[in-house]
């Protein structure tokens, strides 16, 4: 497992002194997905920096399996980071070694047997499902099988922690799934507790367990993916599943928003509200999908105007409801999640 | 035919000289010195440059062991290196050559201001041919467990070969040219025969000899320099 504490990056010093990271703190599990999400310039890659120590924090620690990685110097520290494997963003290959060169990279410096190695990466290859591309070049590859020979490289030195710093950025629909699936198979099948630093809200909901939020240096919210998305108040959960343009409504309806707050939501709940109400129920917009095993998601429903126990029929269908100001205008919840995560652009 | 035969009578008295049987021998072993020199500076310039251009490059800033102070000492002994035009470091540095190798003429005084021009110049052009590989790939062999030794061949040098393969042709040809010019201090080589024959005795024929040499050793150079760079490249090897 991995446990940050305090984390904290100064660049430079004096007046011109800029914060990038303020006391982040957090731990992953062993076989956990963590996400941390948040805008460009919010700190997302000096965190992943800090965490391999690429960089030296400026105070706090990083602690794997015990070792506090912070404390040590530049020779222990060689040894201690092969306990977190880092999937760089796409390109990070060696371009002049073959697929499996690029995964011995580790193995070599290692200084294993050339038959140990040989047979490591064999091992390696075989489980990210690229066995028939060992000898190929990177530029023979595409963005998801250099992503997954990437994976196998950071998985070389069996570490316990695995770190994707903007793995799946600049893949294409496919690849992105593809690798977060692997990702997902290593955390169940290895016990690896990963650290998925990324912009894209749908790696999340798809890979995380537990999310944070990096905003301006500070992780000003985290929790459990499923408790986030059903988090009617959560900006994260907003975020993480954000609202979509929808349909008008007809005349004389009024525009609710309504989000799953429980994992109890029957299937059936327009059916059942429109009975409870006894009124037409219009469906404008809608997004649901599983997360861990129960529905999330967030619906725009037309009611007649007037119909005053909506909020409480809402609530035993364990629904959360908010009637929209000015219909029809665009959501306005969409804007303001947009706009809390634009808000660390800063 | 008529034309022809009035117009060689003309031509001939201007490429007067030495007569085309007599310019291999007077040539081909010039020649075998000027290759002699370029090579054993240019072995001097990789073993000597290399090193200088990687260590300019890591204590710059985002390399391995940034060193502001050291970076930009170094950084000013290249430029310095690099700013003397060859003629005048030639002469400026006698007395070092002279401490070098105890002699201010022949092939061993010319190689010590060809060596001292081409490091710095070769240095740099490592330094750029590093520049260009990725930050990624040298933080991907760092959090790989490397030593700075082994990021530095296994990552950095590794990545930046067909780069600095065309470094070397660049700097070999510019030392062909070096070798020239110190052909006029009487270091000997094709340039020494060009200027002794070509220029101070109007021989014609050795003059426009010694051009054809000259050009056709250099496109021999640039050709051997981008085959060998394309053959580094893996996605350029098959065209």
């Amino acid at each position: 497992m991995i446990r940050v504490e305090a984390l904290t990056k100064v660049y430079g010093s004096g007046p011109s002194a800029v914060t990038v990271l303020d006391g982040v703190d957090f731990a992953v599990e062993r076989g956990e997905v963590f996400a941390v999400v948040g805008a460009s310039g919010a700190g997302k890659s000096t965190l992943a920096h800090c965490l391999n120590l690429l960089e030296r924090p400026t105070s706090g620690s990083v602690t794997v399996n015990g070792v506090e990685l912070s404390r040590l110097r530049e020779r222990d520290l060689r040894a201690a980071r092969r306990a977190i494997g880092t999937v760089f963003q796409s390109s990070s290959l060696l371009s002049r070694s073959t697929a499996a060169e690029n995964v011995a990279l580790p193995l070599d410096y290692l200084g294993v047997t050339p038959a140990e190695r040989d047979a490591r990466v064999a091992e390696l290859l075989e489980r990210v499902g690229l066995s028939h591309r060992a000898d190929h070049h990177p530029f023979q590859l595409s963005g998801g099988q250099r992503q997954r020979v990437g994976i196998a490289r950071a998985l070389a030195l069996r570490p316990s922690v695995l770190l994707a710093d903007e793995a799946t950025s600049g893949l294409d629909p496919e690849s992105t799934r593809s690798v977060l699936s692997l990702l997902r198979e290593l955390r169940d099948d290895l016990g690896l507790s990963i650290v998925l630093i990324t912009h894209e809200m749908d790696a999340v909901r798809e890979t995380a367990d537990r999310v944070g939020h990096l905003q301006a240096g500070r992780l000003v919210e985290s929790g459990p993916v499923a408790a986030l998305l059903r988090d009617p108040a959560s900006a994260l959960g907003r975020a993480l599943q954000p609202l979509r343009p929808h349909a008008a409504p007809a005349p004389g309806e009024r525009v609710w928003t309504v989000t799953y707050a429980s994992g109890a939501v029957p299937a059936d709940w327009l059916l059942r509200l429109s009975e409870q109400l006894r009124a037409r129920v219009s469906l404008l917009g809608a997004s649901v999908e599983g997360s861990g095993g129960t529905g999330t998601g967030w619906a725009v429903v037309g009611l007649p105007a007037g119909a005053e126990e909506v909020l409480d029929a809402l609530a035993g269908l364990g629904l959360h409801g908010a009637p929209q100001a000015r219909p029809p205008q665009q959501p306005a919840r969409s804007a303001s999640g947009a706009a809390a995560l634009a808000g660390g652009a800063r | 035919m008529s034309a022809l035969a009035a117009a060689v009578p003309t031509v001939a008295p201007a490429l007067r000289g030495t007569p085309l049987a007599d310019l291999p021998a007077l040539l081909l072993p010039a020649y075998g010195q000027t290759l002699l020199m370029v090579g054993i500076v240019m072995a001097l310039v990789v073993a000597l440059g290399t090193p200088l251009g990687v260590v300019v490059f890591n204590t710059g800033p985002g390399g391995l062991f940034p060193a502001p102070r050291a970076h930009t000492a170094l950084s000013w002994v290249v430029n310095l290196g690099r700013s003397l035009p060859f003629l005048i470091l030639m002469a400026a540095i006698i007395p070092v050559t002279r401490l070098l190798v105890g002699t201010t003429i022949g092939i061993p005084a010319a190689v010590v201001p060809m060596t001292v021009a081409g490091v710095p110049f070769f240095a740099r052009l490592v330094e750029n041919a590093l520049r260009d590989v990725p930050v990624s790939v040298t933080e991907v062999a760092r959090v790989s467990g490397g030593s700075p030794w082994q990021v530095v061949r296994r990552a950095q040098l590794h990545e930046a070969v067909p780069a600095i393969i065309g470094s070397a042709t660049v700097n070999t040809i510019a030392m062909i040219e070096y070798s020239a010019i110190a052909g006029t201090i009487g270091a000997g080589g094709i340039g020494y025969v060009a200027v002794t024959y070509g220029y101070q005795r109007f021989d014609h024929s050795v003059m426009v000899a010694t051009i054809v040499v000259l050009v056709a050793t250099v496109a021999a150079v640039q050709f051997a320099g981008d085959r060998l760079a394309r053959r580094a490249t893996p996605h350029l090897r098959r065209a």
